[in-house]
């Protein structure tokens, strides 16, 4: 047999036999002959447990490491050993969706702890145990306007989100057949407030969705937004960087209705792009409105506080195409993550990271000033861990920098000859510093002398 | 065995309505919460929204089930029952008596296609 | 698994004045984030916790102690597949050289490019289709982003009449849920009294309005669906495409491949079929396969080989649906797929699927006595009782009539854990049973044994099955309680 499989030949024949059969072939006797495969499969033979570990590290070492000063989204943040460490105990990975409370108490109470800490970071009433990430929980906030809305069908973006963010909400829009409207940006790069307002006061519009920072790593002012939202019975849905969450106004003090977001900046490894979570909180009122698992607390028989998945007649395997989206699983072992990670960082170390990232960006942003073949794009408007610059030099800078193992910054879409690039507390001085020699280095000297 | 009222109309969906005069108290029957059980939400219209006969306006949550309300007639919702925001369970104690929507009749015709109380009780067997 | 309730919350352990963390001192001076604007900074305190690095540690550990995983017991939930989840996949997916930002270009990301595409190739032949995207997040998603390319077909055939997709009666939930987002309506087809669709009343629901059918084979029941080549004939003679829930894949294996039943695209759950941990309710990982023909229908980004220099690129498709995630979806998960088709191989894959329909058959040969039995016949890897015999449960009329609720928490005090209850809607007591391939003979038979216990027990004294669990860390939960008196945060505690 196969270490995964622990049948002796002595157990499947008396198996066999209880079930009044002579073969492992014969428990397919009823399916017709022409739909069966009748050829081995097309793939390679069983390996080793040494022989996986070597293709995989083999094929893991053509990545190539880099010093990251990429964002978008996705910031390479410090997590503390703990994190990994508690992920892996196995009684909370190899567990399914908490269904039988009784013996589900660890995945409940961390979801539950997660809400706690995601609804307080956001300023709003409660949090769901998570979507899938940032871009499908914010086409989730869409669908959520829509459905509030009854008989409205336009939601307003902002331009100023990720394009990989739009990309899905327009997607699911187009399926779903949304009335998705972008407002352009304005020449700060904020979204043009004037035009959201004109869109709204048409009284057609479900709900308004905005981000922050922006896709350049600016921060938006948002003031009056809820108000005129919610003067013309639309709702006001803000897409936040989890960890800024702890240091910028929070989505409840600008007055939203829904929080939405990616929450891998607490804690979650780069990973390739997933997984990570998406986040989503609302106000109590809109509770019936969310998608996805919520836990909440209850009793036992005997009086003893405890958790247990509730709203649940919200959902999918109850209420069918009804339902307030088609998502089950979501991202539920990520919520430890993020959870261990905040109880560790606490208020304090949420704010040092932030504080950390914030110099070091607006410290870079500087020296990259003084290199003088960098210009800044939106003078003066504030930013927290990232920015976009316009080079203007001819060198193929980022290409030599890569090469380099330096990740920096991400092409700005659209823009031609800009980068955003972020910082973190893990791009302290002396990295910055290294990087800019070497800056300076490739304009001293051209590409052909490095070759 | 579930209670059936005489003089109200019903629909095979299990909703009734209790016409006075001009206006229909439209609920679901105690059949009805009994097959759902212990009744926590009732999501009800607002004033003056317009209902249709045979299409949803709302719906009833119990734990672990939950059930759309199709009206039975057709007109427009004058008064819902507050009552049920605070204590939805009301639904369960008395289904007759805690209705969910007020309703102004637009076509009382429609009552004509609805079961009597007999009829209702035959197809609840 | 521990039965003594730790039921503490971070917050009450937090005290003013602890740390668990520690930094490099910021060596930049002269910035501040008091520098921003007074109207942009976060205005009120937050109330995470403040605890040292071993108060968080025991925490966890003690509240996992409260937690049963497939590596604490066998978990025989239907339709779940929680086959064991090997522990070199871990290994794999923790390999620093994998932790890369998603946005270095594809050049300097050959690994993880080559990971994904092997995968999609595997996945492919296994399926029998011509090509996978990994990018879906879960199965749900999966599910919506297969019905994106029915639509994106049919779209770009100019044929916008389709709107309808058709979905079993005894379908899971997330079926006509994810119909409904990709924008169709749903129309339900019958079952007969087998549990299999009724191809009589499909007939007349055929016609110009029909995107296409979801089915999964086997189905709900654990029932294959042997007049498959006959509803996909009709379907697609009606211009619908045919879509294949991947959930019960697992003991198709090798066997009979989904597009040889004459599906067109479809969705695998990594996390059921492929082995990866279900994470107490995700990350998951939910690729969707195309027949040929389709490909291009396909969600952005693509990872595409450049034949002629070798290289794998990211690609975006201008005929594609669009985007359904952020980046390539969730990698770790499938470099854990990976690590598990490269172990078992062609040798292996083929017999994953067999023993769990040896295991299948065996416990519902064996129970058959105790528990009603609706369908008889060979299942597949899973099946569905109609709860205990009326010898065992009383009649169902009486208040302490012994239901499939009680059965499954009584199981709870076993150290098993409960099968799927309530779920497919077809039968009242549903009680659905997966074992999957990796349980032993003897596991199986400590179930069994355990099984009909319970039904002498429920003989003998219903009320210590009404009150189960008994030896649990908690009792049975006031589930309206918690809807009535709603409390999602430590703050509304």
């Amino acid at each position: 047999m196969y270490k995964y499989f622990p049948h002796t030949a002595e157990d499947v024949q008396q198996m066999l036999d209880v079930i009044g059969v002579k073969s492992l072939d014969d428990l397919y006797a009823e399916i017709p002959e022409e739909l069966k495969l009748h050829r081995e499969l097309n793939l390679p033979s069983a390996k080793s447990e040494l022989e996986v570990r070597q293709i995989i590290e083999g094929v893991a070492y053509d990545n190539q490491n880099f010093a990251c000063f990429a964002g978008c989204g996705v910031y390479d943040h410090y997590t503390p050993s703990v994190v990994p460490f508690l992920a892996g105990r196995s009684e909370f990975s190899t567990s399914y969706t908490p269904y039988q409370a009784e013996i589900s108490q660890g995945t409940l109470q961390y979801i539950f702890e997660y809400q706690t800490m995601m609804a307080d970071l956001t300023g709003l009433d409660i949090s769901n145990a998570s979507m899938y990430d940032g871009t499908t929980a914010t086409a989730e906030a869409m669908l959520m306007c829509v459905a509030a809305a009854k008989k409205r069908n336009r939601v307003l973006i902002s331009g100023t989100f990720l394009p990989n963010v739009l990309r899905v909400v327009e997607t699911y829009a187009k399926f779903h057949g949304v009335d998705l409207v972008v407002v352009p940006a304005d020449a700060n790069g904020h979204m043009d407030k004037a035009v959201a307002q004109q869109l709204i006061e048409a009284d057609d519009v479900a709900g308004l969705i905005v981000a922050q920072p922006n896709r350049y790593g600016l921060i938006e002012d948002f003031s009056g937004l809820a108000d005129l939202c919610h003067a013309h019975k639309a709702l006001f849905a803000i897409n936040t960087v989890a960890s800024a969450l702890a240091v910028l106004r929070t989505p409840g003090e600008w007055g939203a209705d829904i929080a939405c977001g990616d929450g891998q900046s607490l804690g979650i490894p780069m990973g390739y792009g997933g997984p990570y979570i998406g986040y989503l909180c609302t106000t109590n009122a809109l509770v019936r409105k969310m998608p996805g698992r919520l836990v909440g607390a209850t009793t036992d028989a005997n009086g003893q506080r405890a958790f247990v998945l509730t709203m649940q007649a919200r959902e999918q395997h109850i209420r069918r195409e009804k339902a307030t989206s088609n998502i089950c699983t979501a991202q539920g072992f990520m919520c430890l993550y993020v959870a261990s990670y905040l109880s560790l960082m606490g208020p304090k170390g949420v704010q040092e990271v932030n504080e950390q990232s914030y110099a070091h960006a607006h410290y870079l942003r500087d020296r990259l000033l003084e290199t003088g073949v960098f210009e800044e794009v939106f003078p003066g408007q504030p930013f927290l861990n990232e920015f976009t610059v316009r080079y203007t030099g001819t060198e193929d800078l980022r290409g030599q920098l890569l090469d380099s193992r330096f990740l920096f910054g991400v092409p700005t879409e659209g823009m031609e000859n800009c980068l955003t690039l972020a910082c973190t507390e893990k791009t302290p001085k002396a990295l910055v510093d290294y990087l800019i020699e070497h800056i300076n280095y490739f304009l001293e000297s051209p590409e052909e002398e490095n070759v | 065995m579930a209670k059936v009222i005489e003089g109200l109309y019903y629909a095979e969906s299990h909703e009734y309505v209790r016409v006075e005069g001009e206006f229909g108290y439209v609920g679901i029957t105690d059949y009805a919460q009994d097959q759902l059980g212990n009744v926590v939400y009732v999501d009800m219209p607002e004033v003056d929204d317009e209902v249709t006969a045979g299409e949803e306006f709302g719906a009833v949550e119990s734990v672990k089930a939950a059930s759309d309300l199709f009206c039975p007639v057709s007109g427009t919702v004058v008064e819902v029952n507050e009552a049920l925001e605070d204590e939805p369970e009301l639904v369960n104690q008395d289904a007759f008596e805690n209705w969910i929507i007020k309703v102004r009749l637009s076509d009382p015709s429609e009552l004509e296609a609805l079961l009597d109380a007999k009829a209702y009780e035959a197809i609840c067997e | 698994m521990n039965n003594v309730y730790y039921g503490k919350l971070v917050f009450e352990l937090s005290k003013p004045g602890r740390v668990g963390y520690s930094l490099p001192q910021c060596e930049v001076e002269g910035y501040a984030l008091t520098d921003l604007p007074e109207g942009l900074r976060r205005q009120s305190a937050t109330i995470l916790p403040e605890c040292d690095e071993l108060t968080v540690v025991r925490h966890y550990t003690n509240m996992s102690n409260n937690n049963f995983g497939v590596d604490t017991g066998f978990y025989p939930l239907g339709s779940c597949t929680m086959k064991y989840n090997p522990k070199i996949n871990e290994e794999m997916a923790a390999l620093q050289d994998f932790n890369i930002h998603p946005a270095v270009p594809a050049e300097y990301a050959q690994g993880a490019l080559r990971v994904y595409d092997e995968v999609q190739a595997m996945l492919s032949e296994i399926a029998g289709l011509s090509r996978f995207t990994l990018n879906p997040y879960a199965g749900a998603h999966g599910e919506l982003t297969g019905l994106m390319v029915i639509s994106t077909y049919h779209r770009q055939r100019g044929d916008v009449a389709r709107t309808k997709i058709i979905v079993p009666d005894s379908a899971h939930g997330t079926n006509p849920a994810s119909a409904a987002v990709a924008g169709f309506q749903i129309v339900q087809v019958k079952s007969t009294a087998d549990g299999t669709v009724d191809v009589e009343d499909l007939k007349p629901l055929l016609g110009p309005d029909i995107a296409g059918m979801m089915m999964t084979n086997p189905n709900t029941l654990g029932i294959f669906e042997t007049k498959i080549p006959e509803i996909a004939r009709l379907v697609h003679e009606c211009g619908g495409l045919m879509y294949y829930d991947g959930a019960n894949l697992n003991p198709m294996l090798g066997v009979c491949r989904p597009g040889d039943m004459g599906f067109d695209v479809m969705h695998i759950n990594l996390h059921k079929t492929f082995s990866t941990p279900h994470g107490g309710g995700g990350p998951g990982s939910g690729p969707v396969g195309v027949r040929e023909g389709l490909e291009h229908c396909l969600p952005n980004p693509q990872v595409v080989k450049n034949e002629e220099t070798g290289l794998y690129e990211l690609v975006a498709d201008e005929q594609s649906l669009g985007s359904v995630s952020g980046y390539l979806g969730n990698f770790a998960i499938i470099i854990r797929a990976f690590a598990y088709l490269l172990s078992l191989g062609k040798e292996n894959i083929p017999l994953a699927g067999k023993l769990s329909v040896l295991n299948a058959n065996y416990i519902k040969e064996c129970l058959r006595s105790h528990y009603k039995l609706p369908i008889d016949g060979l299942c597949k890897h899973e099946f569905v009782f109609d709860g205990l015999k009326d010898e065992y449960a009383g009649d169902h009329h009486d208040a302490d009539h012994v239901t499939t609720l009680d059965v499954a928490k009584r199981l709870l005090d076993y150290g098993f854990h409960a099968p799927t209850i309530y779920f497919p809607l077809l039968f009242h007591e549903a009680m659905m049973i997966e074992p999957t391939e990796t349980e032993s003979k003897d596991t199986l038979d400590a179930f069994i044994e355990v099984m009909k216990t319970i039904a002498e027990e429920a003989k003998a004294d219903k009320q210590l099955l009404k009150t189960a669990p008994h030896s649990t860390p908690i009792r049975r939960l006031d589930d309206v309680k918690a809807v009535k008196e709603p409390k999602f945060t430590f703050k509304a505690l």
